[in-house]
């Protein structure tokens, strides 16, 4: 099928003119093309027999793709035998490398590689207290590349974090040690070289409170069955975190931030992202323009994206943009974790059990008594360049205050 | 979701918005038969002559008048046939449009769109295959937008359409048919001066706009699975206002930048987003900026051979990220 | 050499039969005026350093205040060029308008102190904003007219040009494209006989402006431009052959600029004075004060009373205006793209 024309891309077989065993003579016309554009017929570019069609009426055919097979003769020794080609077979081309070829000048000779290191690797080096001759470099003539430098700080954290080494063994060569190597994965590399950077680089603080969330545990309890059946998913503490979180990062813009060496970037959108645990690693899908969902919204929600994490079925979109993480540790009974924030966020929060647990109540007239009351932990690792306990204290106190006014009159859609 | 040809998007993005809203017209030659690449095909049938206007051919006049239609409330979409012939319509693209709001000081605005294909990979030649984005980039109260993709290119017309300021609309001809992808249902748009990253990767960060966006993902999926190199590729979508914080996000992961564009390389856009780098993001780099591109000659020749030799593709990308990558 | 034309012989009565009161008469008298004074004070100040740039209408007055008078203001569209103060006058800016644009303040209507004099903007009246690129108001003016007519309003469209800017392409393609589409523009020129030193014959290879019209399919008509109610009368027909749909028109008005292009061209280069001295002895002034005199609707008296006012008129209004304040320096980043 030849090109016929600017953005004709495929053709489709009306009728053949020539049938297989007639002879064509040069130009003459073979077969008709429907194409977007026009419809054609198409000349025979050799002179021969029609040997064998491939194409039949009603077929598509992509550009370069045969249409049919022509017999042709050839004197032999005057010019290369030309094989038996599809018609419409498009001129092959040389790929030459014609655009400028984009190659990276190489580093000066002289002062050697040692002698050159890039900004990156330079900041990285200063960061950790690095001397660079210690570094093996992998790049062009043994130039140390951030990579190696990355590499040579996750090694030596692994090392330092190793047991004391063992006393000198005796002259016979150590053994290996025993055991299993378990291959890593790209997502288990991908969070490795996530959790250091973030580790690394972010100064991280942290602090907790508890809120009180009998009401909504009542409440929960009662309509959750009923909610169940109507919308097709379940109507979890998660779904009025998310939701609670959401209006407290509107008080607190801070916290929906990124760090910068130019300045805070404050987000203009707000994407919050809710780590799932899949069989592979830890996944978080993100949940974009939050802020605009209702609670019943987010519940389904998060529902689905929970599903299609699990499920391998996550698009690029699904976990890019995020602003700020929510993980649900409570979910395997945890009442107290310390997060590692997502980098590039300003912050990562973490909704602990819901634990009925003895606490101390006002009893009015007479002062005070102990309650069972329905207590749940909340958990925030923030970065301490871009937020100072206050703020984060603040912004905690909100996403409490709320979790503890959520009950039967608050609006689930 | 429906899954739609780029040009089809374009055309339902034109529909959407005339059905939407009264004062959206189209100018432009051929395009009450439905243009020549059929972009605004059933347009007259639907809309009457009124609003679906053929002009005399001069493109001065395609764009003037349109300006002229804006001042008196409309909001136009003049179509220049070919990127090529936009020349004669510089002067009042320049000298007009881009400077309305600012010379008026506000009073006036210009809230035109100028839709034109360009780009090349089709046997165009020289007249029928050139990126002209560069020569307006350069000029503050123009917005340019080059969309890569169906849903970019209905998302990016619509948001053009609304926007008060003149906006200059670059389809590639090349993608009109040959791209095919999702599209989404309702009334959404694409916001003018965010890119796009398409695809995560830690190594090199590949900028990149229009169909040379494909090239790019085709030339990081390979490098990816044979040589385990991950490149980050981000489609800028717009160039002005372009998206500077992504620009710098995407320089700062790698420290490893690639620009690519099918425009020739001295004085393209590449080299306002290599110095952009350069300037703001230094600290992070760990190589050189690097930049692929047309070489700089007048435009595409026609000869397959010629063509081929000017135009980038996936293995002219793949083999630079991969010497970058090594760098 | 240009000479004046003979004023055509025809039968002059008061404005009875044109539609124009006495009282519309004198004030077309003063407005024109008032623009010349305007301009005198205008080449002065930049001459005594106090502005960078002048560029006036001196002898347009007639063909600019008689066209703007067919005019409906704020409901037909004006689209001027860089001589036309007696347009924007007549249409309803103030003196102290326009010296706020002259002297670039803050408070410029036309543009916050951003565009050269005379660059003319105010949307409540419709008068378009210009730039100084010649002639690309003209395609601007047919799309106006375009939109005018899809929306089925009865809105006319002006657009004003020198016989200079006839040679530009989009005067042609303007042009063109209003008659092909039949859109309700009037295309007035007031061609002066000289595009800063170029006379007309170095610009065109017919006689008349409105020779070109014929080749675009439209009807070009050529009047003496120093004739106030003659150019009234001219553009009124054209005025309103546009808004019942008739198509557009070409007015070709022949007058003569009395001062050179601007304040940066010295005319004594390529004219002579003898030839400004004879279209001196034809200045539209002089002529309309003297058809109101014959008329009985001015004498001696009033026209000093006249000319007093209007000279009070336009020292307030430099007075006002230099008291003004520029711009803020900031103020230069602001209105490139909507806020």
């Amino acid at each position: 099928m030849p090109m016929i024309g600017e953005s004709v891309t495929e053709g489709t077989v009306l009728r053949w003119l020539k049938a297989e065993g007639d002879r064509v003579a040069r130009d003459e016309p073979l077969v008709e093309v429907e194409t977007e554009k026009v419809d054609v017929e198409i000349p025979s570019p050799w002179a021969g027999v029609l040997q064998r069609i491939v194409a039949r009426v009603g077929d598509t055919v992509p550009v370069g793709e045969p249409l049919a097979y022509i017999e042709v003769k050839v004197v032999v020794g005057a010019q290369h035998a030309a094989p038996l080609q599809p018609a419409g077979a498009r001129p092959v081309e040389t790929t030459q490398v014609g655009t400028p070829p984009a190659q990276p000048e190489r580093p000066a000779s002289g002062e050697g590689p040692a002698g050159r290191y890039s900004p990156a690797v330079l900041a990285l080096a200063r960061e950790h207290g690095l001397d660079l001759s210690q570094v093996k470099g992998t790049g062009i003539e043994g130039r140390i590349t951030r990579k190696d430098v990355l590499a040579f700080v996750a090694a030596r954290g692994a090392v330092a974090a190793a047991p004391p080494a063992a006393p000198p063994a005796p002259a016979v060569a150590p053994r290996p040690a025993a055991g299993e190597v378990m291959r890593l994965t790209p997502t288990r590399r991908t969070i490795a070289e996530r959790m250091s950077r973030s580790a690394r680089t972010v100064p991280h603080a942290w602090l907790a409170v508890e809120a009180d969330v009998t009401r909504l545990a009542r409440w929960r309890q009662q309509i959750k069955d009923d909610f169940r059946q109507r919308e097709g998913a379940d109507l979890t503490f998660l779904a009025f975190a998310v939701n609670a979180v959401v209006r407290a990062l509107k008080e607190h813009p801070i916290l929906n931030s990124s760090w910068s060496d130019d300045g805070i970037v404050l987000k203009r959108e707000i994407n919050v992202g809710v780590a799932v645990a899949t069989g592979e690693g830890l996944i978080v899908p993100v949940i974009h323009g939050t802020d605009r969902l209702s609670i019943a919204a987010l519940a389904k929600k998060l529902s689905d994206l929970g599903e299609r994490a699990r499920a391998r079925k996550l698009t690029i979109q699904d976990v890019q943009g995020g602003t700020f993480t929510i993980d649900n540790t409570g979910a395997f009974g945890s009442i107290m974790s310390v997060p590692i924030i997502n980098y590039p966020q300003a912050a990562i929060l973490t909704l602990e059990a819901v634990v009925p647990r003895p606490v101390v109540v006002d009893d009015a007239p007479d002062g005070q008594a102990i309650a069972i009351r329905h207590m749940v932990n909340l958990c925030l690792s923030f970065d301490h360049r871009i937020l100072d306990g206050a703020q984060a204290g603040a912004f905690m106190a909100s996403v409490k205050v709320k979790m503890e006014a959520f009950g039967p009159d608050t609006p689930l859609h | 979701m429906a899954v739609k040809q780029y040009i089809e998007a374009i055309r339902d993005a034109l529909d959407e918005e005339m059905g939407a809203d009264p004062r959206v017209l189209v100018m432009g030659e051929d395009v009450q038969e439905g243009g020549v690449f059929r972009a605004t095909e059933g347009l007259l049938e639907k809309y009457g002559p009124g609003r679906v206007i053929d002009t005399p051919l001069a493109e001065s006049s395609i764009v003037g008048v349109a300006i002229g239609a804006a001042f008196n409330g409309m909001r136009p979409v003049a179509e220049i046939q070919f990127a090529d012939f936009i020349h004669p319509a510089m002067n009042q693209i320049i000298s007009e449009a881009a400077r309305i709001r600012y010379r008026s000081n506000g009073a006036f605005c210009c809230p035109i769109v100028v839709r034109a294909p360009f780009g090349g990979g089709i046997h165009g030649a020289l007249h029928h295959s050139q990126s002209v984005e560069a020569f307006f980039f350069h000029v503050p109260g123009l917005k340019i937008v080059v969309p890569s993709t169906p849903a970019d290119a209905k998302g990016l017309l619509r948001a053009a359409i609304r926007d008060d300021d003149p906006v200059l609309y670059f389809e590639h001809k090349r993608a009109y048919r040959l791209l095919k992808d999702e599209v989404p249902e309702g009334d959404y748009t694409v916001p003018i001066g965010r890119a796009q990253v398409r695809r995560e990767g830690d190594d090199v960060t590949v900028f990149t706009y229009g169909f040379m966006m494909h090239e790019a993902l085709n030339a990081a999926q390979r490098l990816s699975k044979e040589d385990g190199i991950e490149a980050c590729v981000v489609d800028l979508r717009s160039l002005s206002p372009l998206d500077r914080d992504a620009v710098l996000e995407g320089a700062r992961r790698t420290g490893k930048v690639l620009i690519v564009h099918e425009d020739n390389l001295t004085g393209g856009v590449g080299a306002e987003v290599a110095a952009i780098i350069a300037e703001h993001a230094f600290e992070s780099l760990d190589g050189p900026i690097m930049r692929l591109a047309a070489p700089d000659v007048p435009a595409f020749p026609y000869a397959a051979p010629l063509e081929d030799f000017c135009l980038p593709n996936a293995e002219k990308i793949g083999d630079a990220i991969r010497r970058l990558a090594a760098y | 050499m240009v000479r004046p034309r003979e004023a055509p012989a025809r039968t002059r009565g008061v404005g009875e039969p044109l539609g124009l009161s006495d009282d519309q008469l004198r004030d077309m008298y003063y407005k024109m005026l008032v623009a010349r004074i305007l301009g005198d004070r205008m080449f002065i100040l930049n001459r005594q350093g106090r502005a960078p740039f002048a560029i006036t209408g001196h002898g347009h007055e007639a063909c600019q205040v008689g066209s703007a008078f067919a005019l409906r203001p704020g409901r037909d569209w004006v689209l001027p060029y860089y001589r036309d103060m007696g347009v924007v006058l007549a249409l309803g800016m103030t003196s102290r308008e326009i010296m706020l644009h002259f002297l670039a303040r803050a408070a410029d209507p036309c543009s916050g102190g951003r565009q050269m004099p005379n660059h003319w903007s105010y949307p409540s009246l419709r008068i378009v904003t210009g730039s100084s690129v010649v002639a690309t108001q003209i395609p601007h003016a047919v799309g106006v007219a375009l939109a005018s007519k899809l929306r089925g309003e009865d809105d006319v469209t002006i657009v004003y040009f020198g016989e200079g800017a006839t040679s530009q392409g989009d005067f042609h393609e303007g042009l063109n494209f209003a008659s092909v589409h039949r859109l309700p523009v009037v295309f007035f020129c007031e061609n002066n006989g000289y595009a800063i030193s170029e006379p007309q014959w170095k610009e065109m290879a017919v006689p008349n402006v409105s020779d070109r019209a014929r080749g675009y399919g439209l009807r070009g008509s050529t009047v003496d431009g120093n004739d106030a109610l003659v150019v009234y009368q001219t553009t009124r027909w054209a005025v309103g052959e546009c808004r019942h749909g008739r198509g557009p028109k070409l007015v070709e008005a022949k007058t003569y600029r009395l001062v050179p292009h601007s304040s940066s061209d010295d005319d004594r280069r390529y004219r002579s004075r003898a030839e400004l001295e004879e279209w001196a002895k034809n200045d539209p002034l002089d002529r309309f004060r003297k058809y109101l005199e014959e008329h009985g609707l001015l004498d001696e008296e009033g026209a000093q009373a006249l000319r007093a006012r209007a000279e009070a008129e336009v020292q307030d209004a430099v007075d006002y205006a230099e008291s003004q304040p520029y711009p803020a320096p900031e103020e230069a980043l602001s209105h490139v793209f909507h806020p």
